[in-house]
Formats: C-alpha cells, structure tokens, sequence
C-alpha cells in the first residue's frame, strides 16, 4: 500500500493531491468503466474503479429463457471471444445432464475454442501496441484476427455474436474444406506473429512503459482469484486445460507459459507464447479429429433432423416440446469451469427440473481481475494505468453481464 | 481428494457442518453461517488442505424454502488442484453473514455483487456499496420476488457528487463536497 499521507508542502510549493476522472468515456478505457484516481502530480496514490455501466441483467434474463436460449446471451460476455463462452456453458448443463458430447464434437469444440483464444489474445495484444502508441502493432494484429474471424464466420456463419454451441452438441459440423483454409490461416498468422514479435518485444519503448509496471506478487494474486495470462505471469502454472482436462486437451500435446515477475511484460509474453501454443493445438486436434456425429443420440436433449420432423408425428412433437417447454434438466446444481481467454470462465448453475434454469451464474474472469485494480496502480504513475489496464484485458460485457 | 477433505472438515466441525455432499463429482459442505469464517479459515490455513484461492462467490435465492438464501463459496487449492464448495444458509428475516475479504482479496468485489443483487450484508466488510448497479436502486434485482420487467422510480439528478469523488472533497481537501452525505 502507498503512503497517502504525502508531503505535500516540497520547496515551499504549495501542491495539493488533484482527482482525475477516467472514463466511463475515454478512448483507452475499453468497454466503459470509470476510475476515479486521486493524484499527486503524477503519482497515483488512490484509485476506484466503478464498473456496471453495460450492466444488461444477464442472470435475470437466463432465469426466464429455456437453457437454449441462453446461448445468444453468452455470447455477449466476453465479445472477443464467445465460442469459449458458448462451450462453457454447454458443458455445465451438461454435466447436470449427465450426458456427455460426441468425441467429434469434443474435438471441434477444442479446435473451434482454441481458435476463439486466437482472437482474443491478438485483440488483447494489438490494443495494447496501440495505446502505447505503437499503431503498426495494432494493425497487425487486427489483420491477424481478420483472417481468424473469416474462419470462424465460415463455420459459424457469424463473425462477432455466433450462438454455436448447443447443449449436447454444436449447430452445425466444421465445413469440409475448414483443415485447408485453416492450413492458409495459420500461416499468415504465424508470419505476423513474427512481425508482431519483432515489432514489439525487444522495442525500448514498449519494454519501459511495460517492463516493471503493474506489478502483483504470487501470494496477491492468488488472494485475489486472478487467473488466466494474468496468475500464469506470476509463475504460478495454473490453467484448467491442464489441471482438470476438459473436451479434447486430455488427449493433445501443449505447454503452458508462465512468468516470473508478474508485471506487464511478462503478461504480454505469456500471451505471445499462448497464441503459438493453440496454434499447436489446432493442428493436432485437426489430425486426430474422429469421425461421427456432432450431436449426441439423446433425444431429451438434441433436436431431431428435419426429415423427422416433417414426415413423422414423433419427431414433430419431439421437437416442438424441446423448443416451447426446453431440455428439461434435472434438480440439480454444478459450479462447471472451463479456461476462458482471459482466465477461469465458471458457470455456477442451478436447476429446479423444468425447462428454463433457476439460476445461472458466471465467474467472468475480467471481474476477478480486475479487483486488485488499485494494488496494480496506486503508487505507479498515470501513464501505468494504460498498459496495466491493457493486459488485465478486462471486457466490459464479461465485467457487467 | 476433495472427498477426504470434506470428511476431515466434519471430522473437525461436527456441530457446524449441517449436510455434506458429493452430487455430480462436486464436493459440497453446508455449514451453518455462525461458523462459517471459522470454517473457511482452517480451509485455507491448515497445511494439508491449502485452499488459498476463492473461485467463486455467489448467492441462490430459493423462494419459498426456509432459509431463503445460500450464499456459495467455490474454493480451490492451486497447490493440491482440489475443489470444495461450502454454503451457508441465510435466512429472509436476517440476511446478514460475515464478510471474508480479510480471507480472500477478490471476496471485496464479490461480496459488494452479492450485496446488489441479492441484498445479503456482508458484516464487517469495509466498502459495501452496490457495484453493478447505481446507489438509489430501489430493491435487489435477482432475488426471485424482483419482477423482471419491474420499473425504478426516477432518479433526480443530484447536486451532490457521490462516492470517490465526495470521499476525495471530505478526506483530501479537508472540505464535504455539496450535498455531501458524509
């Protein structure tokens, strides 16, 4: 903690500690969140956040949709990267279910869940070149995550908001030349992530303003439930792909990064190295991918084929109970995690036994991580909060719901 | 692992722990909210258990059921990469239970959601302010009785500056700020 009791009266000038604004509008506070810094010249010696201005009331909406219907509203979370969401949630219900996905569709949800990270990580990075000044890096990035957006609109059909995943299965299966264009993507990204690299991580400019500033000790960031880029960059080898294998990583071969000082520049380099490792993943989910159905045989839960439905009074009723009175899952509650972009993505939900859920509730990580926010900046400078408030990475739909 | 841990915690607590169980791979304890600090205290401090990280910290309003509300705290140990989950029943009348952010740092922000939410007080919790939503919201949306489409009075814009701003004027400057409720 900072000593707030400055001296204030240094060389007989009379200075006086000032409050600075940041935000809720400002072009470096993305997503819109206030803080109210209370400076002395340039010295932060207290800082607040306020968050809650893109509150929407997710928990309450889900708590009068059908389990299905929950899906548009996940991807509004975290914006950069919803399939994550998408498949977090689908697991968790899941479980209550007790049923499990179709290896292929494990595999896809890997494939398609890794490409997400992609986006969200270059996003992340790219933001973070540009607010440093830096507007190459950023176009860079932004080109990189075009072309990882372009592939996740060709399976999805939708590029920002895409409600892919359902509960026991996906929408619809990869298309079939996706391992091709995927081989053309990866390529380009790998190049501009080498362009990324040298534009950035030996760059003296970049290294000051990064290296050194929002530091947070292991023990800190532990207490305060950081996960994600943001605990592995203090050395701590946490990541649930890992510890507890979900979908397909069980079976796939990658590493985790992690940091020693757990500042800024760490954090960006654990964030590097992760885009290079999903990368990884990618290609060996795509030679081991299995064949088979998407959509697991459970006829509670998946919606028949068309064919059904239109020629047979089974399948019709079938599917117009699952769509009017949802997938009736069972009484029941399972706080389900999965590794978001930006850290644990938990969905603690709860269920009465009727189609629609009694409660559904989200650890987002931005929030967690953003709570030490004033250990990361109070006795930094102002010009700290940029880069800091970068890598935190928060997003303001996850923060808010 | 988990499962051992829960039993050595009712090995412990005998008089405390209300109900334990493992429903679908979840490790759960429901511990009466007296001895809930006590509980999560041995938890995280006690050398063979070492749950040091609060993963989650919500509320489930059961309507109609007494106690009302269960308050959730998702605990996880980063060095035994163990899980336990201990819940505390709180009831409609006396919705208060004590707060842990000397525990755990980020149960601060949690407790603070919690407490807009679902209108739980946190005892002893330095800040508790609503977080998502503003200060003059009248009720607390995700409790069950909280009409979805249920409007809020209008908010007259104040005079007075509020929060950091009217703590900066009080605290820094020596002077309340307008209106100030300090």
């Amino acid at each position: 903690m900072v000593d707030t009791n400055h001296d204030m009266d240094t060389a007989g000038i009379h200075t006086a500690p000032m409050l600075l604004n940041m935000g809720p509008s400002h072009p470096a506070m993305h997503g819109t969140v206030r803080m109210v810094l209370t400076l002395d010249g340039e010295t932060v010696i207290k800082c607040d956040a306020e968050i809650g201005y893109l509150h929407r009331g997710f928990e309450k909406e889900c708590e009068h949709s059908t389990w299905t219907q929950v899906f548009p509203y996940t991807d509004r979370l975290n914006y950069v990267s919803p399939l994550l969401n998408n498949f977090g949630f689908a697991l968790a219900v899941e479980k209550l279910l007790e049923i499990e996905a179709t290896p292929r569709c494990n595999y896809i949800r890997t494939i398609m869940g890794e490409v997400a990270r992609l986006s969200d990580h270059l996003t992340c990075m790219g933001a973070g070149s540009l607010e440093l000044g830096g507007f190459s890096g950023f176009l860079y990035a932004i080109e990189a995550r075009e072309l990882v957006w372009d592939l996740i609109e060709e399976v999805t059909g939708a590029r920002l908001t895409v409600s892919y995943g359902r509960i026991g299965g996906l929408k619809n299966d990869l298309t079939a030349d996706f391992a091709e264009r995927w081989k053309v993507v990866r390529e380009r990204v790998l190049r501009i992530w080498e362009d990324i690299n040298r534009l950035l991580t030996k760059n003296r400019i970049f290294l000051d303003r990064m290296e050194g500033t929002g530091v947070i000790s292991q023990a800190d960031a532990i207490s305060y439930g950081l996960t994600g880029p943001m605990l592995r960059s203090t050395g701590v080898d946490y990541d649930i792909r890992k510890d507890k294998p979900y979908f397909a990583y069980g079976e796939l071969d990658f590493d985790v990064p992690v940091g020693t000082r757990g500042d800024n520049y760490d954090r960006y380099l654990v964030r590097l190295e992760e885009i290079r490792q999903s990368i990884r993943i990618i290609d060996q989910a795509l030679l081991k991918l299995p064949d088979g159905p998407v959509n697991c045989d459970d006829p509670r839960v998946v919606l028949p084929e068309k064919e059904r439905v239109y020629n047979s009074i089974e399948g019709m009723i079938n599917h117009f109970k699952l769509v009017f009175e949802g997938i009736q899952v069972p009484a029941g509650e399972i706080y389900s995690y999965t590794e978001g972009g930006n850290g644990e993505l938990g969905y603690y939900i709860v269920s009465n036994g009727t189609g629609k859920p009694w409660k559904v509730s989200i650890r987002s990580p931005s929030f967690y991580n953003m709570c030490p926010i004033s250990k990361f900046v109070e006795g930094g400078m102002v010009a700290d909060i940029i880069p800091t408030f970068d890598t935190i990475n928060m997003i303001g739909g996850e923060i808010d719901r | 692992m988990s499962a051992e841990d829960i039993k050595r915690l009712g090995r412990k607590f005998r008089k405390e722990i209300i109900d334990t169980s493992d429903r679908l791979g979840m490790d759960t304890a429901l511990v009466t909210k007296e001895s809930l600090v006590e509980v999560l205290t041995y938890l995280r401090d006690d050398e063979k258990l070492q749950y040091n990280m609060l993963r989650h910290l919500t509320c489930v309003d059961y309507l109609h059921r007494e106690p009302r509300f269960e308050v959730v705290y998702a605990l996880y140990s980063v060095s035994r990469r163990q899980q336990v989950v201990i819940k505390a029943p709180v009831t409609e009348d006396d919705p208060v239970i004590d707060s842990i952010h000397h525990l755990y740092g980020c149960a601060n922000w949690a407790e603070r959601e919690v407490w807009d939410m679902y209108g739980i007080r946190f005892k002893g919790h330095p800040d508790l302010r609503r977080i998502l939503l503003y200060e003059e919201f009248e009720g607390h949306p995700l409790r069950k009785d909280y009409e979805k489409q249920a409007s809020q009075p209008r908010v007259e814009l104040l005079r007075a500056e509020r929060d950091a701003f009217e703590e900066f004027k009080t605290y820094h400057l020596g002077e309340p700020a307008e209106g100030s409720r300090v």
